[in-house]
């Protein structure tokens, strides 16, 4: 199972490897990554395999959420079932 | 990897425009639980629904984590009470408790199926139901109550219709400590769909299978958002966006739904492709019309923009789903839209121009507040009136009004949550008592003739 990370917010110190950290802590594996800095707003989006991971996924979403909140930003972890189904036919 | 435009907008739907899933309603056909005592079949009713949904709640918990899309509501119908009333006589508010109990033990938001189908005329159980609805509603929270008094094949029965004014009357006297709200849990239909995962006329239709999941779509904030990012564009391409935008809304439910019935190895029904509005802010039906090009719902032109809001969201979503059924369209229930709230208490949306909207849109005159001294026979005309427009369109419309006891025009009645609050309308009552007291059937229309 593949998921996608998304992560909108402002820009500051350490938001790539506090998200990173998560997912080698829970043995999940990065395949692609894409930022983009938009009028000192940070996007980020980041395509991870479940395969292996070592958490359920509702633990490792909560994760990231609470990583979020610190930081202030928004992180939605979601399978990527959802974006194929919703934009492809 | 998947656009970056794509993924965000998704985002976005979720986060800013209130996309979600409304419901995932499990269907259970009761008819193996039929007993000559009612005890019994009360029992067997428990054990069954509690054995089939025990999973429900947590499997779609889980699968609202997993896909990060909200899933409001869950929720179980099951075979018209009517029909198990029959076989086993006794009180059918022994059911209602039954059911009441079962939506405790599983945690489900609503159980429908507190119903009777009785578009040609009364069976067994049929009148013994109806007539327990006011203390069923009143004495349970979760239970959901519907009556088919009408079909386009079978004509309107109209001894049902005269029944019925009453009933939703009493239903609000029942409860007029607390919002009246027993006659916010019923609606009267006609031509009422058998898998609608839709409250309060959920029930699971004598043909449909033993156990099967039904999801609910939303996303008036979603059509309305794309909308406003079109603001000088002519009619044709308003369409369009809408089709497009259903499509993706719909495909979340496909998603969904058919991940639910996986889980819970029970087969997958079919997508109800509708625009459903919540009381939020940004998540109004009537928005969209404004968006459209209207000053306030209710304006002229209001009917018209409803009309192609309607069929678009049919036309995207139809493509979007392998199955779909239900009431499938656009929803305005007044007190559950916040934009109908707002035209209404302008004086700008009435009742009569509600009823015209129903004629192009998927339900009918739904959770309207009218006032508390109405009289029976006036309300059940209103239920022969939006029936008649469902027999002739052969389209489901439905009625749930809720008389305000004890509220004085002009004042508002809150039920809270999804169901909302709304202003007391204003009803025409001159008197159609003596056309409702001859009883009877009006035949099926010509259109009925198809074979």
């Amino acid at each position: 199972m593949r998921a996608v990370i998304t992560v909108v917010g402002k820009d500051t110190v350490g938001i790539l490897s506090g998200v990173s950290d998560i997912c080698a802590k829970n043995n999940i594996n990065i395949i692609e990554v894409s930022q983009s800095i938009l009028q000192e707003l940070f996007c980020m989006i980041m395509l991870v395999d479940m395969e292996k991971s070592s958490v359920p996924f509702a633990d490792f979403s909560d994760s990231l959420k609470a990583l979020g909140k610190e930081k202030n930003l928004q992180i939605h972890t979601m399978q990527e079932d959802v974006f194929n189904a919703m934009h492809h036919v | 990897m998947i656009n970056t435009r794509d993924i965000l907008e998704t985002i976005q739907m979720i986060e800013n425009e209130n996309l979600d899933i409304r419901t995932v309603t499990m269907g259970i056909s009761l008819l193996d639980c039929c007993c000559d005592d009612i005890d019994r079949s009360c029992q067997k009713v428990y054990d069954k629904i509690t054995r089939l949904a025990e999973r429900l709640v947590p499997e779609v918990d889980t699968i609202e984590k997993e896909y990060g899309i909200p899933i409001i509501n869950k929720r179980i119908a099951v075979t018209p009470v009517a029909m198990l009333t029959a076989a086993s006589g006794g009180d059918p508010v022994k059911y209602a408790k039954t059911l009441q109990r079962v939506a405790d033990t599983v945690g489900v938001n609503f159980i429908g199926g507190y119903s009777a189908l009785v578009q040609k005329g009364f069976s067994a159980g049929d009148e013994a139901l109806i007539n327990s609805i006011p203390e069923a509603l009143a004495c349970t929270q979760n239970l959901c109550s519907s009556v088919n008094i009408g079909s386009t094949k079978t004509g309107i029965n109209m001894d049902a219709v005269a029944e019925m004014g009453s009933v939703i009357r009493k239903c609000a006297e029942l409860t007029k400590d607390d919002n009246c709200i027993g006659a916010a849990k019923l609606v009267v239909f006609c031509n009422a769909p058998e898998d609608n995962p839709f409250m309060a006329g959920a029930f699971h239709g004598p043909g449909e299978p033993e156990c099967v999941i039904n999801v609910g779509v939303s996303g008036p904030g979603v059509v309305r958002a794309a909308l406003a990012k079109i603001p000088d564009a002519n009619i044709t391409e308003v369409a369009d966006t809408v089709k497009k935008t259903a499509f993706k809304i719909t495909r979340m439910g496909q998603l969904v739904a058919s991940q639910a019935a996986e889980r819970l190895g029970v087969p997958f029904g079919i997508v109800d492709l509708s625009l459903a509005p919540t009381p939020a802010v940004g998540d109004s039906v009537a928005h969209i019309l404004e968006e459209m090009g209207l000053e306030s719902c209710g304006a002229h032109g209001t009917t018209a923009c409803l009309a192609l809001l309607n069929d678009a969201v049919k036309k995207g979503g139809t493509m979007a789903s392998s199955h779909v059924g239900g009431l499938s369209g656009a929803f305005i229930p007044v007190s559950e839209d916040a934009g109908m709230i707002d035209a209404a208490r302008s004086g700008c949306l009435t009742i009569e121009k509600l009823e015209a909207m129903t004629s192009v849109c998927s339900v009918g005159l739904d959770m309207i507040v009218i006032p508390g001294d109405t009289p029976a026979d006036v309300i059940s005309a209103i239920i022969a009136d939006e029936a008649a427009i469902g027999m002739v369109n052969s389209k489901t419309t439905a009625v749930r009004l809720i008389p305000a006891i004890g509220v004085k025009e002009g004042e508002e009645l809150n039920f809270g949550g999804l169901l909302g609050s709304g202003p007391v309308m204003k009803v025409n009552t001159a008197s159609p008592a003596k056309f409702i007291s001859r009883g009877g059937r009006i035949p099926a229309p010509l259109q009925s003739l198809k074979n």
